[in-house]
């Protein structure tokens, strides 16, 4: 049975189509990569599934169980985490404060609780360590690097454990060695029997680790692919609309 | 020379911890507010006297008591330009319920309720509605005054019915304690309220969730809002907080002047700004606290006390503490280019 299932999905923001009718099963331990343009739909998508905002019409299933996400929340809660394409990061804050917004540890009795800072720290400092970053919980986002910034975004999913991490251009804005611990790091996810969605432009990264490649083109699913039977030149002419479908 | 390992730890933490002072704007505003209040001891003697100390203390308190709450709102990257006016109506509200007999247990939930509406208000159309704070509180400011006058038709009131002796000792009277070196001191109940307020609102800044979440907001609206920081809900509730605050400070001004017009309060909500900014808020959200607040309204109100106590034209006072608002941010402004090459 497929983990999540989308059926007939589309979105419209006013005038403005930017989905039409995508479906898209994904399995356990499997990384799919999500290609096409600018105003693909990629990120629309991407949002749709992690709850950022419902779909005009369609469906969600999980595990064979149909769900509505009306907050980002209500995604995590069922074990999709996402790793955004901008980061979602407060540069005023601390990496751990950053791995923990919206989830805070507390300690204490309603209504007199406070934050559990200790806990946090220490379990964000472990989970740079497992990512190998060298990352520290209680610096200053401000103050960190792009591969240590991603390390903190990546590390927000770790949090609980996940079934589906969406990843929006994970690779875009860090340096070539970093490109290849992020590219890891999906790996290792994989090898835990999740299912990864990697959304990117960059061609290499996405045949590197993708075991199945969809595309979309002006809101449409246009190919969805075993990496097997595809080639990135078949792909390009796929985003850019010189092959109408495959 | 060899230094041992701890040695070295030890010196670097102890310069972690200097460099982390300096770099504070709020450390130097409390510097110069300790300097000011060193050079004025010294260059007056009325300054350092218990009597004139009781006063600069009373007078801050109202403007401090308020800034905290601004400080919250600066903090998400909102700004309140309505607390003068609240301040007033929570005056009104109390002064006229209570001149027409309302029990002071009453009247004390009425003036805080009618602030908190007033908050509710603002925050609802900046949060929900999306408008931005400053349009939306320019127009409480004008509408908040406006419902004063309504209330009052505009009177100066000052009787306050049978437990017209409670109010007046809420907010004029004073607590006596004893302090090492000073022996017995007044406080007066105002500063008493800015204390346990300002204690308050450093521990929640710093220790709950909430306070986790209004520096979010003002770091990052947007993640905030996609990692499910309930945003609206924090920033509706920050802008009741501010309006609690000015709410209860004009309870206590009104008991301590022992009478009420609609002009009270009237362009407060510059002074107030202004403590906030001088201990070290940034306008554009995600920095502040609830200490520097205090710090930023004492620094204002010893500069006002000192000028005329050395007998300067207090027409000056506007240059002055408009002068220490930019350099305090300049100051900020300065350092933070320096540190971030």
């Amino acid at each position: 049975m497929a983990l999540l299932e989308l059926s007939g999905i589309s979105k419209h923001f006013g005038a403005i189509q930017a989905l039409t009718n995508v479906s898209l099963a994904l399995n356990p331990g499997e990384v799919v990569g999500l290609m096409g343009d600018n105003g693909a739909g990629k990120s629309t998508l991407v949002r749709i599934i992690a709850g950022n905002y419902p779909p005009s019409s369609g469906t969600i299933q999980m595990l064979g169980g149909r769900v509505a996400f009306h907050k980002p929340a209500d995604a995590r809660a069922t074990g999709i985490e996402i790793v955004y394409q901008d980061l979602a990061l407060c540069n005023n804050l601390t990496a751990s404060a950053n791995v923990y917004l919206g989830r805070e540890l507390e300690k204490g009795f309603h209504p007199l609780r406070i934050l559990n800072s200790r806990t946090m720290y220490q379990r964000a400092g472990e989970l740079f360590a497992e990512l190998k970053s060298e990352t520290r919980a209680r610096d200053l986002v401000r103050k960190m690097s792009g591969g240590q910034r991603q390390a903190v975004a990546i590390a927000r999913t770790r949090l609980s454990e996940p079934k589906i991490v969406l990843m929006d251009e994970p690779t875009a804005a860090i340096s070539v060695r970093q490109v290849a611990e992020v590219l890891n790091l999906i790996r290792r996810l994989r090898d835990h029997d999740m299912a990864v969605v990697l959304i990117s432009h960059r061609m290499p990264d996405v045949f590197a680790v993708s075991d199945r490649i969809v595309v979309l083109r002006r809101g449409v699913k246009v190919a969805d692919k075993a990496i097997s039977s595809t080639s990135p030149e078949e792909v390009t002419g796929l985003i850019t609309g010189a092959i109408e479908s495959a | 020379m060899a230094t041992t390992l701890d040695e070295a730890i030890s010196q670097r933490e102890h310069g972690n911890l200097l460099s982390w002072l300096v770099s504070r704007q709020t450390f130097w505003v409390s510097v110069a507010a300790v300097l000011a209040f060193v050079i004025l001891s010294v260059a007056s003697d009325v300054f350092a006297t218990q009597q004139n100390l009781f006063n600069v203390t009373r007078n801050f308190a109202f403007v401090a008591i308020i800034a905290i709450g601004m400080t919250a709102v600066i903090i998400t990257g909102g700004i309140d330009l309505s607390v003068g006016a609240v301040l007033a109506l929570s005056g009104m509200v109390i002064g006229m319920s209570m001149n027409t007999g309302t029990p002071f247990w009453l009247a004390v939930p009425l003036a805080l309720g009618a602030s908190l509406l007033v908050g509710a208000f603002n925050g609802a159309m900046i949060a929900y509605v999306g408008m931005p704070p400053f349009v939306v509180t320019l127009g409480m400011l004008s509408i908040a005054r406006s419902l004063a006058m309504v209330l009052s038709n505009n009177r100066m009131v000052y009787e306050f019915g049978p437990d017209q002796a409670q109010l007046l000792t809420l907010g004029g009277g004073f607590v006596s304690v004893w302090l090492p070196f000073a022996g017995g001191v007044r406080v007066p109940n105002p500063v008493l309220f800015l204390l346990a307020m300002a204690l308050l609102a450093g521990f929640i800044f710093r220790w709950t969730k909430w306070g986790r979440h209004l520096f979010a907001i003002g770091g990052n609206e947007e993640a905030a809002n996609l990692t499910g920081v309930p945003v609206r809900r924090v920033k509706l509730s920050v802008y009741m907080v501010c309006s609690l605050c000015a709410g209860i400070a004009g309870i206590l001004e009104v008991g301590w002047l022992g009478t009420i017009t609609t002009s009270l309060g009237q362009g407060m909500e510059l002074s107030v700004i202004a403590a906030s900014v001088i201990g070290g808020a940034n306008l554009t959200g995600g920095v502040g606290t609830a200490f520097g607040a205090v710090i930023g309204a004492a620094l204002i109100e010893v500069i006002r006390n000192s000028l005329i106590l050395l007998g300067i034209s207090t027409f000056w006072q506007g240059t002055f503490v408009g002068t220490f608002i930019i350099v305090a941010v300049l100051f900020d402004r300065l350092r933070s280019r320096t540190s971030s090459d």
